[in-house]
């Protein structure tokens, strides 16, 4: 993946924004005290006369690491410690804070923080460092090339003077057109391993401020009883009940009838008036499907004539090296609707400005989407809408929606109001799992033809399910010739050389609402590329992980990913499990990055599976942050492990079965034992760390259950579902 | 109904309707917004607090129930024990995106003062009521074993 920062449009941003102060909410929550001495550099950097340095981050932090990641690329540059920068959250504002790999939007996904920001942070802090080091040599007298800047000091020339010193002459400056970056030779933060997160004692301490934590002035809580199944329309109610509730304040049908807005004191009060607000539904649209349906129409578009030939070529000659193989494995594979349950609920607050704008508080992870959304619902000059992103409590991707769902939910709770108290719209988890936006089901099933070597000679692939970017914006994205890739990436892309691939797909109808969950396609794609490479291997007699490695002989795209896999192999000591315990493989590419994981466990499907150990292996191009890679990792195979072992959403008549965590059940401490990472040293540019890790965890974990209960296949999730226990 | 609550070490004085989770009394009466909510039926742990030293789900601890017991939330915790498990939590950089980890700590904390040395089986078996989405429990595991160890030197 290429990513071009415009350097024009850098420092364009740069001339507008030097000597604006900035005034905003720091992450603590707490009002920045925008001394008067305080400039911005460039859209990115803020300096204060004091020395203070503070990162601008486009990024919205849900745990993955960008208020950390991006900071540590600006104190590279400008000679940092870690300890001398801060970091604010970016206003909403795409012109400067874009994302570069999403065009003129600004948002967070597809594991690309660090991918789109590596080389425009980091020529952002070499600005600011060229620019006061001219400050300083100015008023020194001294040649620039003389100066360096060293723990937040300008040294050389025999003298030495904190940076601050020179922030007033360095902010007057023109931009430098071309910084010059430091030679990856020379980085100190960037790799190292001991760099902490910036905000872990905040969120060790009860201090850090989440979306969910804004109480304004006169706030009203705001909750929405919404129909009992999706698309249904409120036609009528009855607030009589809840008005016997102490603090309810009102109920109303939002104008789009998609529920009814319960406002409230507090959130007790909001919960407790919708229990009895009766509602009169239309319910004529309403969804009706049961997920047994959902499943049975997948499978059968599985057996029928696909509806897209993914990669174009003629199914022919794939099917006469079918019939010639020496051997041919076979399998069928279904994936259920799954939630995202971040463990913060949604919620957001809005409320009017002096000015006669709108200010939102978000964790807000697609800024651009609910700024237009709201411009547009409170009819207002995009400028006159701001949104103060806060932190967010984990997403996997649920936090960004192509409608920004929530955010309107809240714009028309509010609109209807007479806009002089601030309106929080808050989710329950009930809300969360039964109202949610889901990993839409998906099935394949895969017939692999082997020669009497064991070489794959064929390999005809067939995809069902719903396409989750058709008819929404990010439809030019994704969608071509009517394919969107991300129901086949991971299949189609494959780096294994795979000779004789055909890849059908078929768009099953649209059934609830669906979304993006973290790795996206990959969360069913690797599952099933991973567990057939090892039942071919088994049919081949060969070793899983020498059987992938011969089918990764060739360019640097195979090499980088035989890489991983040989290094979680070693790691993992392949192949000698301690008695009594038994291992599975997977190796997957996904956002740029290659990860092998080996899972070893104990026990067998029958009588309880504990995993006892995941290895895993990681090349993500350079590793700004290593011990935070780790941690993604660590988190990417727990959520991956966490669903396939015993979770799914089903529906009856329309209706989600599962309300809360009791049924929706999270990993849990004990189902993980060990959890052990390494990272692959590079030199190519940082790719994705926030999804990577989880691709390869479920198909990893099915191998070693298959090797440990007589080749048992999991080809249907969850597991527990299907014949498999955990103890 | 006014109730008095000992919160913290200071008494607060509070209107609520019995029947109201405490939870809701700290976070939307009191403003402190360090305790959670996740679930609302005990099944996560975000909203741990302590009462008389015990952790317990504030979301499923009733108002009217509480008494005079000390309640302690995140924001009140002095113990050495909390102290060595915030310590460790930032040695390790335990958290991702940390809205489980206030419910975390304090049910780390009241492991610990119940058992200064707890295995890595006790430790899953005390914290298994702690979801943690993020899944950052290999960290949890560690942290909790390095406060340990901070305690004793
Ligand atoms: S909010 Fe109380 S246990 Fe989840
Ligand atoms: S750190 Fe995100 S839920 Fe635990």
């Amino acid at each position: 993946m290429t990513v071009h920062t415009s350097r024009r449009g850098f420092l364009k941003g740069a001339a507008a924004a030097t000597a604006v102060l900035m005034v905003g909410v720091r992450p603590g929550g707490v009002l920045a005290s925008a001394t008067a001495e305080s400039k911005m550099f460039n859209p990115f950097v803020k300096i204060g006369s004091d020395g203070t340095v503070t990162a601008i981050v486009k990024h919205f932090e849900k745990g993955q690491g960008p208020a950390t990641g991006l900071p540590t690329l600006i104190a590279e540059e400008l000679g940092l410690r870690m300890d001398q920068i801060d970091y604010e959250f970016a206003p909403s504002n795409p012109q400067h804070y874009a994302n570069l790999l999403f065009g003129q939007f600004q948002g967070t996904g597809g594991s690309t923080a660090m991918a789109n920001s590596f080389m425009q942070y980091r020529q952002a802090g070499a600005a600011a460092r060229e620019m006061l080091i001219s400050a300083a040599a100015g008023e020194w007298g001294v040649d620039v090339a003389e100066l360096a800047i060293e723990e937040g000091m300008v040294v050389g020339a025999g003298k030495s003077a904190p940076i601050g010193e020179f922030v007033a002459a360095a902010a007057a400056m023109e931009p430098p057109a071309e910084p010059t970056l430091k030679h990856p030779a020379e980085f100190r933060l960037i790799g190292d391993p001991d760099v902490r997160r910036l905000d872990t004692a905040i969120k060790s301490n009860g201090t850090a401020k989440f979306a969910m934590d804004v109480h304004l002035p006169n706030q009203m809580v705001a909750v929405i009883k919404r129909p009992p199944r999706k698309d249904g329309l409120a036609v009528g109610m009855d607030d009589s009940g809840a008005r016997e509730v102490k603090g309810f304040i009102n109920a109303a049908i939002l104008p789009n009838k998609a529920g009814v807005a319960v406002y409230a004191e507090n959130t007790w009060a909001a919960l407790q008036a919708r229990e009895a607000l009766q509602v009169e539904w239309d319910m004529s649209q309403a969804e009706s499907r049961s997920s047994d349906e959902i499943k049975a129409e997948i499978l059968a578009a599985l057996d029928a004539e696909p509806e897209f030939n993914v990669l174009k070529n003629d199914h022919g000659p794939v099917q006469t090296a079918l019939d010639g193989a020496a051997m041919v494995v076979e399998e069928t594979f279904y994936f259920p609707l799954l939630a995202h349950a971040p463990m913060e609920p949604l919620n957001c607050t809005i409320e009017a400005t002096a000015d006669g704008g709108i200010l939102l508080h978000d964790g807000c992870q697609f800024p651009t989407g609910p700024h237009m959304a709201l411009a547009q619902i409170f009819q207002l000059p995009m400028e006159k809408i701001q949104i103060n992103t806060m932190l967010a409590g984990g997403s996997f991707g649920r936090r960004a929606t192509p409608d920004a769902d929530y955010q309107v939910e809240a714009a028309l709770a509010f609109v209807m109001t007479d806009r002089s108290r601030p309106v929080k719209l808050v989710w329950s988890r009930e809300d969360d799992i039964t109202g949610g936006r889901y990993r839409p089901a998906f099935g394949h099933k895969v017939r692999i033809g082997l020669d009497a070597g064991g070489n794959i000679v064929g390999w005809d692939h067939r995809i069902a399910g719903q396409s989750i970017m058709k008819g929404t914006p990010f439809e030019a994205f994704s969608v071509h010739d009517g394919v969107d890739h991300s129901s086949v990436e991971g299949v189609s892309d494959t780096p294994y050389r795979i000779p004789g691939q055909f890849v059908g797909l078929t768009d099953t109808q649209k059934a609830t609402s669906l979304l993006w969950w973290r790795s996206v396609g990959h969360t069913h794609t690797a599952y099933v590329m991973e567990v057939m490479m090892d039942l071919a291997a088994k049919a081949a007699g060969r070793d899983p992980v020498a059987f992938r490695l011969a089918h990764l002989d060739g360019d640097k795209d195979q090499a980088r990913m035989a890489g991983v896999l040989k290094l979680a192999a070693e790691k993992g000591n392949w192949g000698r499990p301690p008695e009594g315990r038994a291992q599975g493989v997977a190796v997957h590419k996904s956002f740029g990055s290659y990860v092998a994981e080996v899972v070893e466990i104990s026990g067998n499907a029958e009588d309880g599976i504990r995993i006892e150990k995941v290895t895993c292996a990681v090349d993500c191009g350079i590793a700004v942050n290593p011990d935070i890679v780790k941690a993604q990792m660590e988190g990417g195979i727990g959520y991956g492990i966490g669903h396939v072992m015993r979770d799914q959403i089903t529906l009856t008549g329309g209706e989600v079965d599962q309300f809360n965590f009791p049924d929706y059940e999270p990993l849990r401490i004990s189902d993980i034992a060990a959890i052990d990472v390494h990272i692959v040293a590079s030199q190519e540019m940082p790719t994705g760390v926030g999804e990577p890790g989880t691709p390869p965890a479920a198909p990893a974990l099915a191998n070693a259950i298959a090797t440990a209960s007589n080749d048992l296949r999991v080809s249907s999730l969850p597991m527990t579902e299907n014949g498999v226990s955990f103890a | 109904m006014q109730y008095e609550l000992q919160l913290n070490g200071k008494t607060h004085s509070v209107e609520a309707e019995p029947g109201t989770p405490l939870l809701w009394v700290i976070r939307d009466e009191l403003k402190l917004t360090g305790t959670k909510f996740g679930c609302g039926v005990a099944s996560c742990g975000s909203c741990t607090i302590h009462l008389d030293g015990e952790p317990v789900r504030s979301c499923q601890t009733f108002i009217e129930d509480v008494g005079g017991s000390e309640v302690t939330t995140i924001e009140g915790l002095e113990s050495r024990e909390a102290k060595a498990v915030q310590q460790a939590w930032v040695e390790l950089d335990v958290v991702q995106c940390g809205y489980c980890q206030s419910g975390q700590v304090m049910s780390a904390v009241g492991l610990l003062k119940e058992n200064p040395r707890p295995s890595a089986a006790e430790i899953d078996d005390y914290m298994w009521g702690n979801a943690c989405r993020c899944a950052t429990y290999q960290r949890i595991r560690a942290g909790i074993q390095r406060a340990s160890e901070i305690m004793e030197a």
